[in-house]
């Protein structure tokens, strides 16, 4: 095993690196489009069901089957792979934007507004900085969840760990078939904590200390 | 007919709309306002007209569900009218761009309505920051800003809101709607969340901030003492905010317009009065004072002088802290800092009223009377009683 590590260490470093990569850009892209389906939808009831019926639903559908159906219109490499991955990791983050800017004080609102704030700065000076403790816990469950998600994406050739998980697990029985599965796993469990451990920080930064819990 | 009233019970009100208060507020008119929503059959706000005078403080009160909210909240356009005109001052400002309106007009809501995620000092400078002000003037003018309120500039500027109690909050509320110096005030139940002695304190606080500045304040509450206590003028309303009375509050408890006003001002009309005069109004005794870090011994030898068992100690700005009695005094060698917390103090503009639930409250046979930052005197039960029996006396003969 430790032979193993060591032979391939610039391959694994990596693939590691591309793992994190795609988790931390696909994690952004769904953010921002998370909250901006959410800040069209929070305040309308109907709306609010749509976006967190999609999100409970999607979460459903598994991700293998997904990244197969990705593969007629896309073909194998790196779109497949960012499109599922985005999609799964905007769902938490979707659910949890509606919750949170639902969850803003109303008579807070209406006080910006009473002072003359416009709509759209009511928006981006008070509702989303009060529900973005909310939604920063969105992020963090999501990072976690494609995390795991991104290691299947290899099965459509995308970039990451999971190509040492498949290719140990197609080989198995044979030459350091095991060791490249464990590899692949424990490295992406570790990499999930740092990751997870950073978005805590970033929660420290981001947070004003009026509401930080 | 207002003045008759008052000579009628005495006089003993002092009418802060007077010519000496400086006046700053321009005047708002309501001209046939409406409000109707759909699938309502009645208006919410039924064709309401309304005159409110430059630099007065008025009342809306009514019960809930009357509209008065609604109609406060169509001043700053919070509620678009369906109908009619609004005008401050002379301009009419009914189909003016609704966020340019209301920086024009501090509005205050219960709790204060600060931003939990943003400093005092923030938060305060919120209106200022939207007319383009440089970031000096704002800092300056939030400073002044947290002096005119009561709250020390250096402790509580950088402090966040869930630092503060309820009537510090509600405090940082009333400056942040002044930041930008507005001609009108409107406040929707703004003490409706704290405890009454901590209400009574904000009450009084605002009496002086309004001698000061002399706004023209719309005040909603459902609390008819307190309309009794700060307005100039007070709006009975009935459902649909129909104006049922618009008057003075000595002409509104001696002659109700209707059985229905008459119902509203409660049975104890005859005590309400007793929300008309003021702790300035009446006789103060003067007690002896006493500075921290005096002798005590010397303290207690004058006090017992005049008679006195009590002393009143300030602090070095001349603010009462603590009320030992001479055998408490006589067991330490210099007068203690200590700051009795429970100390019962009104202001010159609190109501007999006010005086009293304070001394129960305080379990205290008197209170400390303040000016702006001294003190004025010390009030006794005593005279609370005796103003009532004068005013009894006064409405049976």
């Amino acid at each position: 095993m430790w032979e193993y590590l060591v032979d391939r260490r610039g391959l694994i470093a990596f693939q590691a690196f591309q793992h994190v990569s795609l988790v931390v850009q696909c994690v952004l892209l769904a953010t921002v489009i998370a909250i901006g389906l959410a800040v069209l939808a929070y305040r309308s009831p109907r709306l609010t069901g749509l976006a967190n019926g999609l999100s409970a639903i999607g979460l459903t559908i598994p991700s293998f089957a997904l990244l197969g159906i990705l593969l007629a219109p896309f073909g194998f490499g790196i779109t497949p792979a960012v499109l599922a991955v985005t999609f799964y990791a905007a769902l938490p983050i979707l659910r949890n934007a509606v919750v949170g800017l639902a969850g803003v004080d109303r008579s807070l609102v209406e006080s910006a507004r009473g002072i003359g704030m416009s709509r759209l700065s009511t928006l981006w000076r008070i509702e989303l900085p009060l529900a973005w403790p909310v939604i920063l816990a969105g992020i963090r469950v999501s990072t976690q969840m494609v995390m795991g998600i991104a290691a299947i994406a290899a099965y459509v050739l995308g970039p990451g760990l999971g190509s040492f998980i498949f290719s140990g697990l197609s080989r198995l029985g044979g030459a350091n078939a095991l060791n490249a599965t464990l590899v692949g796993t424990i490295a992406i469990v570790l990499l999930a904590l740092v990751l997870d451990v950073v978005l805590v920080l970033v929660g420290r930064l981001t947070t004003s200390r009026g509401i930080r819990v | 007919m207002s003045d008759t009233i008052a000579a009628a019970t005495g006089d003993t009100v002092e009418q802060p709309a007077g010519t000496e208060r400086q006046v700053s507020g321009v005047s708002i008119r309501l001209e046939g306002v409406t409000k109707s929503y759909p699938g309502q059959g009645k208006p919410a706000v039924d064709a309401v007209d309304l005159d409110i005078p430059a630099g007065q403080m008025v009342m809306f009160v009514g019960p809930s569900g009357c509209g008065k909210t609604t109609l406060l909240k169509m001043l700053n356009r919070l509620v678009e009218p369906t109908s009619g005109k609004i005008f401050l001052g002379d301009e009419d400002v009914t189909g003016q761009d609704a966020d340019q309106l209301r920086r024009r007009i501090g509005y205050v809501i219960q709790a204060g309505g600060l931003f939990p995620h943003m400093t005092v000092a923030t938060n305060i400078g919120l209106v200022p920051g939207m007319l383009k002000w440089d970031r000096k003037r704002i800092a300056a003018r939030v400073d002044e800003l947290l002096e005119l309120v009561g709250l020390d500039p250096e402790v509580y500027r950088d402090r966040y809101p869930r630092e503060l109690s309820g009537g510090q909050q509600q405090r940082v509320g009333v400056a942040r709607a002044l930041a930008a110096d507005p001609p009108v005030l409107l406040m929707d139940e703004p003490f409706g969340a704290v405890d009454p002695i901590t209400r009574q304190r904000l009450q009084d606080e605002l009496l002086r901030i309004q001698e000061e500045l002399g706004k023209t304040i719309v005040f909603v509450t459902h609390d008819f003492d307190e309309a009794v206590k700060l307005g100039d003028r007070i709006v009975v309303f009935d459902v649909g905010a129909r104006v049922v009375q618009y008057d003075t509050p000595e002409a509104i408890l001696a002659d109700p317009a209707e059985e229905y006003v008459a119902d509203f001002v409660g049975a104890g009309a005859t005590l309400k009065q007793l929300t008309l005069t003021r702790v300035g109004d009446v006789e103060l005794l003067s007690p002896q004072l006493a500075r921290v870090g005096e002798d005590a011994a010397e303290v207690v030898r004058r006090a017992s002088a005049a008679g006195e068992k009590y002393v009143v100690v300030t602090d070095r700005k001349g603010r009462p802290i603590s009320w030992p009695s001479l055998a408490e005094l006589s067991r330490v060698a210099t007068v203690p800092d200590t700051v009795d917390e429970k100390l019962p103090v009104v202001g010159l503009r609190s109501t007999l009223n006010d005086a009293l639930d304070t001394m129960l409250a305080a379990s205290q046979g008197g209170v400390v009377v303040t000016g702006r930052d001294d003190v004025a005197g010390v009030m006794v039960v005593e005279t609370v009683m005796a103003a009532i029996q004068r005013t009894r006396d006064e409405v049976e003969g």
